[in-house]
């Protein structure tokens, strides 16, 4: 059996006793990226050399006890900064640019000693839910080669899955972290907004951004969490809210959890296998003591377009200080406003284009109020219609996608079918509140991921109910070895 | 006599002197070496997020207090969208719809009439780095130490109605930014900046009539004679039957006229939205209180108690105000006991002529109020004579010290024992017989003669009005 199957904890225990050592967790994960990742293709970057003598620095030095990520193999998506390891947004006009600073999550698991084995392919800045939209590789879904990981955050649930590395970060802007994992068969954590830091992540959609945990078990998923979460005085949006021991929380009791199932996310434009294995797992959850109600979340139907133009607002913001000016692509010209459109025509793909054109559009002067400030009216309006369901109720259950992994290019050319991707997670970006995706079986042979939505700062419940179903469902899912070689 | 009435609002930007900048821990400093004061968060790199700098708000409080304005309760950032290579992150973090300060107002006072020109609003944003352009023309530099500098801009009302208003808004402006010591307000190095919007329309017209906005104006006295100019400019145009045109112009001083830069047309629109990074804040009662407890006595305080409590004249005591430093000059000297009106008289007199015409300010010599106050006392015991006390105060100006030590050692001390200055003027007066005679001829101007004589021999050093006694005794022995 792979090291990485057995989970962070009995890892660690091993690697504290010197049953096993740091290099061989390093080792395994860089076999699995040589035998797999040239079909995969998770990996932008490597960081073989230093992963290697940070490894063999703590075979002899021994990891401390309370580090519990001490050794453990981790790739970063590749937008979240990492201070001499090249970071490009999977971009053109990013390709040669080396940060001179570790973002808040990255230096937090660097602390505890836990070891960066690469950076990780995603849509390009973030913007799409395939991770084809990457300037420089299409990431296979590990299931079936023929389909996408999910995205943004594609390149991280495929490594997990592929067992390429034992966990990743990822991001979620409106379901980066759960699309991928439900689509790759892994557990995805979107924090609150507030709960992780976002110093050091390249910014999309500030006000929706959060980075997570993307594991194979709710276990692991939890003790990274605890591990990246904080207050950070970078981020004046970090919440001051103590961080709970989330693993206290695993104790498979959920008697008397009060679960609400929208019923617009089991309607119209969900899959029917899809729908399937989510009742078939809420039936689960009540066989456990879980006490379940329909409930209604009647805004959400006008979530994707008010996310668009909120995200794509704030992207024609964010990106635009990718100038040429001081790092990145410059084209040269003499004229300066030759060189801003020359390096940015060059430098950016088409769905970045797509959505800088759409925020700078719904910001001009004269559309705002009809674009912007509506959207941001009914972005209130989504969250008070969460904040209804949860004064009865401890969760909010339902399908993480509509449909289980599409084929790479079936919706590459249909933006707005590929935005409907994202229908089911990007209401939760909007209230700010935590979700998990975590595996509810196969369909077709592809995996279907089980959305949990909790109250803000509610990740304990979410893991408490995640963990409880997942133990009794008896399985994390692992893709065929064979799946993965052509 | 003009048919029309002049309309000009003021912009002014103020850079604040806190210690670090506006949203990064980089040190907020002028003149240092170029891009050395810059940091990942100010450059706008990848990733990085503004963390408020609280002294700022503080400042910006302050100022808006000071130029009594209403506090926002709760106020936010905002983004300001426009590519410049000075503008790292392609955006400018900026207030758009909740100022920290609204509705206020300062007093100015021209050709001894007051009046009150409204502050509309007062916000705090970011500088911009600096750019150079290299003269073979073969490209840029650019030195973002700036950029980040907190910066409150002060956006006045349409109130004002002579460019020489606007002048004494701009002084009085500077004024009460020195007094709460928010600002170097140096307008040579930039830490006070200011546009100009002017506009005519016929007496009695209510609306108001296109507006040019002025650039380039580099001193109050720029301000000043670029709206002249364009008052002028657009009465001519009015006049030949033209309208005027809504633009931007650059004053130049060479010519003493403006010139168009852009138009209506090449105006922006900097799509303004909230910015995401920098939560909402709260300024409460107590964050209020605290701030008003730390703003001193301003310059029309002074003023009016320089004229009540001190008996100045209203003239003095506004002059006096100006700066603080002079005015905190003069009171210092007050309070060593010098008369008020004889220190004023020192001040704006011997005292402001020697600085103006050395480029100096009061604290830039090394004079200080006691000696100054010293000095006064000298003249006002008959210790020594006001022309001998101007030698001293030459001394005293530029090398400082104690006049009572400069007069010992220079031997300047007044003669006024009578029996010595007797001695002293029996040859003279000897020698001068006919003088003598022709004063008491009726020809007056002998005296003054006589007199002369002595204190030529005397150096100075007699007490003139003992002088002017004895000769008259002497005379009437005649």
């Amino acid at each position: 059996m792979p090291l990485f199957e057995e989970g962070l904890v009995s890892l660690s225990q091993k690697l504290h006793n010197k049953e096993i050592k740091a290099s061989d967790l390093v080792d395994e994960a860089f076999a699995r990226i040589h035998e797999v990742d040239g079909d995969v293709k998770a990996f932008l970057t490597l960081n073989e050399e230093a992963a290697r003598s940070e490894a063999k620095a703590l075979d002899e030095n021994g990891t401390a006890e309370e580090a519990i990520l001490s050794g453990m193999p981790i790739g970063i998506k590749d937008n979240m900064v990492t201070k001499g390891l090249k970071t490009t947004c999977a971009s053109h006009i990013l390709e040669n640019y080396d940060p001179l600073y570790d973002a808040t999550v990255v230096d937090k698991v660097k602390t505890q000693k836990a070891i960066t084995i690469g950076k990780l392919n995603m849509d390009e800045f973030a913007m799409g839910s395939s991770t084809e939209t990457s300037s420089f590789a299409i990431t296979k879904n590990p299931w079936d080669l023929e389909r996408v990981p999910g995205g943004s955050s594609g390149g991280s649930a495929a490594a997990v899955a592929a067992g390429e590395v034992l966990f990743a970060l990822g991001t979620d802007t409106g379901g980066s972290i759960r699309q991928p994992s439900a689509f790759c068969g892994v557990v995805g954590m979107k924090p609150t907004y507030g709960r992780v830091s976002r110093y050091g992540l390249v910014a999309f959609a500030s006000s929706l951004d959060q980075a997570g945990p993307i594991t194979r078990t709710v276990e692991d998923n939890a003790y990274l969490l605890e591990a990246i979460a904080g207050l950070d005085r970078h981020d004046s949006t970090s919440a001051d809210v103590p961080v709970p021991h989330y693993a206290a929380e695993l104790t498979g009791d959920i008697e008397g959890l009060r679960v609400a199932v929208p019923k617009e996310y089991l309607g119209a434009g969900i899959d029917e296998s899809v729908k399937g294995k989510i009742r078939t797992a809420i039936k689960q959850l009540e066989s456990l003591g879980a006490i379940v109600d329909e409930v209604s979340l009647p805004h959400s139907k006008y979530a994707v377009p008010a996310y668009y133009i909120i995200a794509s607002s704030e992207a024609s913001a964010n990106l635009a200080r990718f100038d040429g000016v001081r790092y990145g692509v410059r084209a040269e010209t003499n004229d300066l406003i030759e060189m801003y459109k020359k390096s940015r025509s060059e430098g950016f793909g088409d769905e970045v284009k797509r959505r800088i054109m759409l925020g700078t559009f719904a910001l001009s002067s004269g559309y705002y109020d009809a674009y912007y400030k509506k959207a941001q009216q009914v972005r209130t309006l989504i969250k008070q219609d969460f904040e209804k369901v949860f004064q009865n109720h401890d969760l909010i259950v339902g399908p993480t996608t509509p449909t289980p992994a599409f084929k790479i290019g079936e919706n590459i050319d249909d933006p707005l079918t590929m935005y409907a991707n994202d229908l089911l997670t990007i209401p939760v970006n909007l209230a700010g509140i935590p979700a998990i995706s975590l595996p509810c079986g196969l369909a077709g042979g592809l995996p279907v991921g089980l959305q949990m939505i909790g109250r803000p700062f509610g990740e304990e419940t979410l893991y408490r109910a995640a963990h409880a179903y997942e133990q009794t469902a008896g399985f994390t899912l692992t893709p065929a070895k064979g799946a993965m070689n052509q | 006599m003009s048919n029309f009435e002049t309309v000009i609002g003021l912009e002014v930007h103020v850079e604040l002197k806190t210690k670090t900048k506006a949203f990064c821990g980089c040190a907020n400093q002028f003149g240092a070496e170029p891009n050395t004061n810059t940091c990942p968060i100010c450059l706008g790199h990848p990733g990085v997020l503004p963390i408020l700098n609280r002294e700022a708000v503080d400042y910006a409080i302050k100022a808006a207090l000071a130029l009594n304005c209403e506090i926002s309760r709760e106020t936010k950032f905002d983004r300001k969208n426009y590519f410049y290579p000075d503008n790292p992150k392609a955006y400018q973090i900026s207030q758009f719809d909740q100022p920290i300060g609204r509705n206020g107002y300062i007093e100015i006072e021209v050709d001894g009439e007051k009046k009150r020109i409204g502050v509309h609003r007062l916000h705090l944003e970011e500088d911009a780095g600096k750019l150079s352009h290299l003269e073979d023309g073969s490209g840029s530099l650019v030195d973002f130490n700036r950029v980040g500098t907190p910066l409150i801009e002060i956006v006045s009302e349409a109130d004002m109605r002579d460019p020489k208003e606007a002048y004494a808004y701009l002084e009085k402006l500077k004024a009460i930014m020195q007094y709460i010591d928010v600002s170097d307000v140096k307008m040579e190095e930039g830490s006070l900046r200011c546009d100009a919007n002017i506009s005519i329309r016929p007496y009695g017209q209510k609306e108001f009539g296109t507006k040019t906005e002025l650039k380039n104006l580099n001193s109050f006295t720029f301000v000043e004679k670029g709206l002249a100019y364009e008052e002028m400019r657009q009465e001519r145009v009015l006049l030949s039957g033209g309208e005027v045109v809504q633009e931007t112009r650059r004053y130049n001083d060479a010519t003493k006229t403006t010139t168009v830069m852009r138009g209506k047309e090449g105006s922006d629109d900097y799509r303004y939205f909230p910015e995401p990074d920098i939560i909402k804040l709260k300024i409460d009662q107590k964050w209020i209180d605290r701030i008003k407890a730390e703003i001193p006595e301003l310059p029309d305080a002074r003023q009016k108690r320089y004229v009540e409590k001190l008996g100045l004249p209203e003239y003095d005591a506004m002059v006096l105000t100006q700066t603080k430093t002079m005015s905190d000059f003069f009171q210092a000297a007050v309070a060593e006991g010098a008369d008020a009106k004889l220190v004023s008289n020192w001040l704006m007199g011997e005292v402001s002529a020697y600085l103006n015409s050395n480029y100096k300010t009061i604290d830039q010599v090394p004079m200080t109020a006691q000696g100054l106050a010293k000095l006064i006392q000298l003249i006002e015991k008959g210790t020594i004579s006001s022309k001998i006390a101007k030698k001293v105060f030459k001394e005293l100006i530029e090398k400082g010290g104690d006049p009572e030590e400069i007069v010992k050692a220079k031997g300047l001390v007044q003669i006024s024992d009578e029996g010595a200055l007797r001695d002293m003027l029996t040859p003279i007066l000897e020698a001068n017989k006919q003088s003598m005679i022709d004063y008491k001829n009726g020809k007056d101007r002998a005296l003054g003669f006589l007199v002369g004589q002595v204190m030529k021999q005397t150096h100075g050093k007699a007490n003139p009005k003992m002088v002017n006694k004895i000769i008259i005794d002497e005379i009437n022995k005649l």
